[in-house]
């Protein structure tokens, strides 16, 4: 799950991680009021989408009066700001983020995130601050330092000046940084996060060190112990149908193409996607209906992948392992009954009762495409689009 | 012969009266698996059909000898029953808990440093050696016995391997799903390992999807040190960038962890990789007609 910057930055402080003043506005005359509660001279105005690359793309602005924020957040809120993270379809602006302004003397890059290959949280740092860091792994990758913790121990002050020294702090900074790195770290730890993303983190002309940007993601599978940060979901910047889908314990990823897949799995999920495209069409998305699926789960995750009017047909794929077949298959026809299916629809079954999920489904009267294996399921949904074109 | 389990394996099911655990339980008894006991805090002294009960895994091991345990306890308790496991002595401990939090498996991770015992999963199948052991939730059925090892980051799609494998009449050593989520006990070398040192594996179907860099560091291993011939497949070729694609693990980020990464490196080491996840089968035959030719 993501959050805002406005929020990340709320959280971080709570940790006391050192983060510039400022208040999140919904409307103009709230921005206008923001930049007064502030008492500065300097602001800036800040889109909230969850997305970066938003200065470039016209979502950032440098202002000096309440009549400012005004006009800036009126040109923002309510249209989709687009960036080169959005698509082109761009994301809707909903919110600015009224914040002090920084005189910025140096930018760095901070990061955060669960090392795979080291099994334990890794700091992330760089002198190439405002970069995207993945820009700067492929150009200059001597200019990134990675630093494992250790779960045990926790951060050690040596790794902190490690990192801090890397980065060229020097005298008070190297003290400031090493506190600023504890606090993400316990915000991390406490908060289940999967990643923290300081970009960038700045040294002010005063030679203090701050969060100027902030982005977080949690993990998924920690926000259970978080009911704080579950609160913190902004559902208008999810797709809805993805929304849906997680109400329903699904995992369901909207593509662009128009054939719609349901399977059991993640990895077999995939497959299927990559078996659609590899005898030529495009998949509409991935959908997992996961193990122990009930029927009604089954019809949600049907109903869920018919409301995409792009899908010209539909693959279901299953391998009962937990899963049972007959389970499925008796999802499907009351799904298919209740939204009157007027798609192709080509089913793959195999496993665990199979032989009961393949005599429901014959008894229901639902036309279905019977395909034997994951090849002909695909040739076969590939097929029936084929006509359908050309009809 | 196989790797990991075989009918000498003694498991127990640390959540045994859960719905998951009973089924499985019940399943994997079936199959032939000797299921010597449960774990369920409270319920010691009682019996799920037969298979006595117990508060700890170390009562158990003590009471069953059991060398094994497979876990179906609920997320938030799963590091926990990994930890508990582990902290007794059993050998082989297999973690099917599909949602454990990382950071939870960060710390597991760090406590296995150095022990004796090994972790599968989580977020994982289980392991099976057909005809001898079944610890998990695969179907057995599908399964063969013969001398082709499978190891795979995904269950239902490892189970498609398996089942094509049998179609075309050829069996399994082994078949370990090493789960998909971005911490696991055991990654592909580790199973790799010891595949190339089992005299019953002829040769190894690997499976891998998007996400993280275990790949990669696979096709390196199994170009220097690994003895037998290896087919591969690689999920997600579809996957978009920065979306995850319901595997915790499977995510591409920072333009890291493409199908297109992994199928290069795989290739480059001499692997041979399905472009259909419908070829699996077909490309590990040819490739054992070929050897033997």
């Amino acid at each position: 799950m993501n959050i805002h910057e406005f929020q990340a930055k709320q959280v971080l402080a709570r940790f006391g991680a050192p983060v510039p003043k400022g208040h999140p506005a919904s409307t103009p005359e709230e921005a206008a009021k923001a930049f007064e509660l502030l008492s500065q001279p300097k602001a800036v105005v800040k889109a909230q989408i969850h997305a970066g690359g938003r200065g470039k793309a016209g979502g950032v602005k440098l202002i000096s009066s309440a009549a400012e924020a005004r006009d800036f957040a009126a040109k923002l809120l309510g249209k989709p700001l687009v960036t080169h993270q959005t698509g082109p379809q761009g994301r809707v602006v909903r919110r600015v983020y009224v914040e002090q302004a920084s005189e910025v003397a140096r930018e760095l890059y901070l990061g955060m995130v669960v090392d795979r290959k080291a099994q334990s949280v890794a700091v992330i740092a760089s002198t190439e601050g405002g970069m995207e860091i993945e820009e700067v792994a492929a150009k200059t990758p001597d200019r990134i330092l990675t630093e494992p913790i250790d779960p045990v121990i926790g951060l050690g002050g040596f790794q902190a000046r490690k990192i801090a020294f890397a980065l060229g702090l020097r005298d008070k900074q190297v003290g400031q940084f090493g506190a600023l790195l504890g606090a993400l770290y316990k915000a991390f730890l406490e908060t289940d996060a999967s990643l923290i993303e300081i970009n960038p983190l700045v040294v002010t002309r005063d030679g203090s060190v701050i969060c100027l940007d902030a982005k977080m993601s949690f993990d998924d599978n920690g926000l259970f112990r978080h009911a704080d940060i579950r609160e913190l979901r902004d559902p208008n910047e999810e797709d809805p149908a993805e929304t849906e889908a997680s109400k329903f314990d699904l995992s369901y990823v909207h593509l662009d193409g128009n054939i719609g897949c349901m399977v059991n799995g993640a990895g077999l999920a995939m497959a299927t996607m990559d078996i659609v495209k590899y005898y030529g069409a495009e998949p509409a998305n991935f959908l997992d209906v996961g193990g122990g699926a009930s029927s009604q789960k089954v019809a949600a995750a049907f109903r869920i992948l018919l409301s995409d009017d792009r899908v010209k047909a539909v693959l279901i794929n299953i391998f009962g392992g937990i899963m049972l077949c007959d389970v499925l298959a008796q999802g499907v026809v009351d799904a298919a009954r209740e939204v009157k299916l007027s798609v192709p629809l080509v089913v793959r079954m195999e496993g665990t009762n199979v032989a009961k999920g393949k005599q429901i489904l014959k008894d229901s009267g639902i036309k279905v495409i019977a395909a034997s294996d994951m090849a002909d399921a695909a040739r076969r949904v590939v097929e029936a689009i084929g006509r359908r074109a050309q009809a | 012969m196989s790797i990991l389990v075989n009918k000498n394996t003694r498991v127990l099911t640390q959540g045994i009266t859960g719905a998951t655990g009973q089924i499985h339980t019940r399943a994997c008894k079936e199959y032939g698996t000797q299921m010597v006991g449960g774990v369920v805090p409270g319920k010691g002294g009682t019996d799920f059909e037969g298979i006595p009960i117990f508060d700890t895994v170390e009562q158990a091991r003590k009471a069953t000898g059991a060398n094994a345990t497979v876990i179906y306890v609920p997320p938030p308790f799963a590091a926990d029953a990994i930890l508990e496991a582990v902290a007794a002595g059993i050998e082989l401990v297999i973690c099917i808990t599909e949602g454990v939090p990382v950071l939870d498996m960060v710390k597991v991770s760090r406590y296995m440093r150095g022990s004796k015992s090994r972790l599968i999963g989580p977020n994982c199948p289980g392991v099976i050696t057909p005809g001898e052991c079944k610890i998990g939730i695969m179907p057995g059925y599908i399964h063969k016995p013969g001398d082709i090892g499978v190891v795979s980051r995904s269950g239902t799609l490892t189970y498609e391997a398996v089942y094509q494998l049998t179609q075309l009449g050829i069996g399994q050593s082994s078949c370990v799903g090493i789960g998909g989520d971005p911490i696991v006990g055991s990654g592909h070398i580790d199973i790799l390992k010891l595949f190339n040192e089992d005299p019953g594996t002829r040769a190894v179907i690997m499976i891998g999807e998007i996400g993280g860099t275990a790949e990669e560091e696979s096709a390196q291993y199994i170009k220097e040190n690994f003895k037998k011939p290896v087919v591969a497949f690689i999920a997600g070729q579809t996957a978009p960038k920065g979306r995850r694609m319901g595997h915790a693990g499977a995510i591409i980020s920072g333009g890291r962890g493409t199908a297109a990464d992994k199928i290069a490196a795989l290739k480059a080491a001499g692997i041979a990789v399905a472009m259909s996840p419908a070829e699996l089968g077909v490309t590990m035959k040819s490739l054992l007609d070929g050897k033997a030719a």
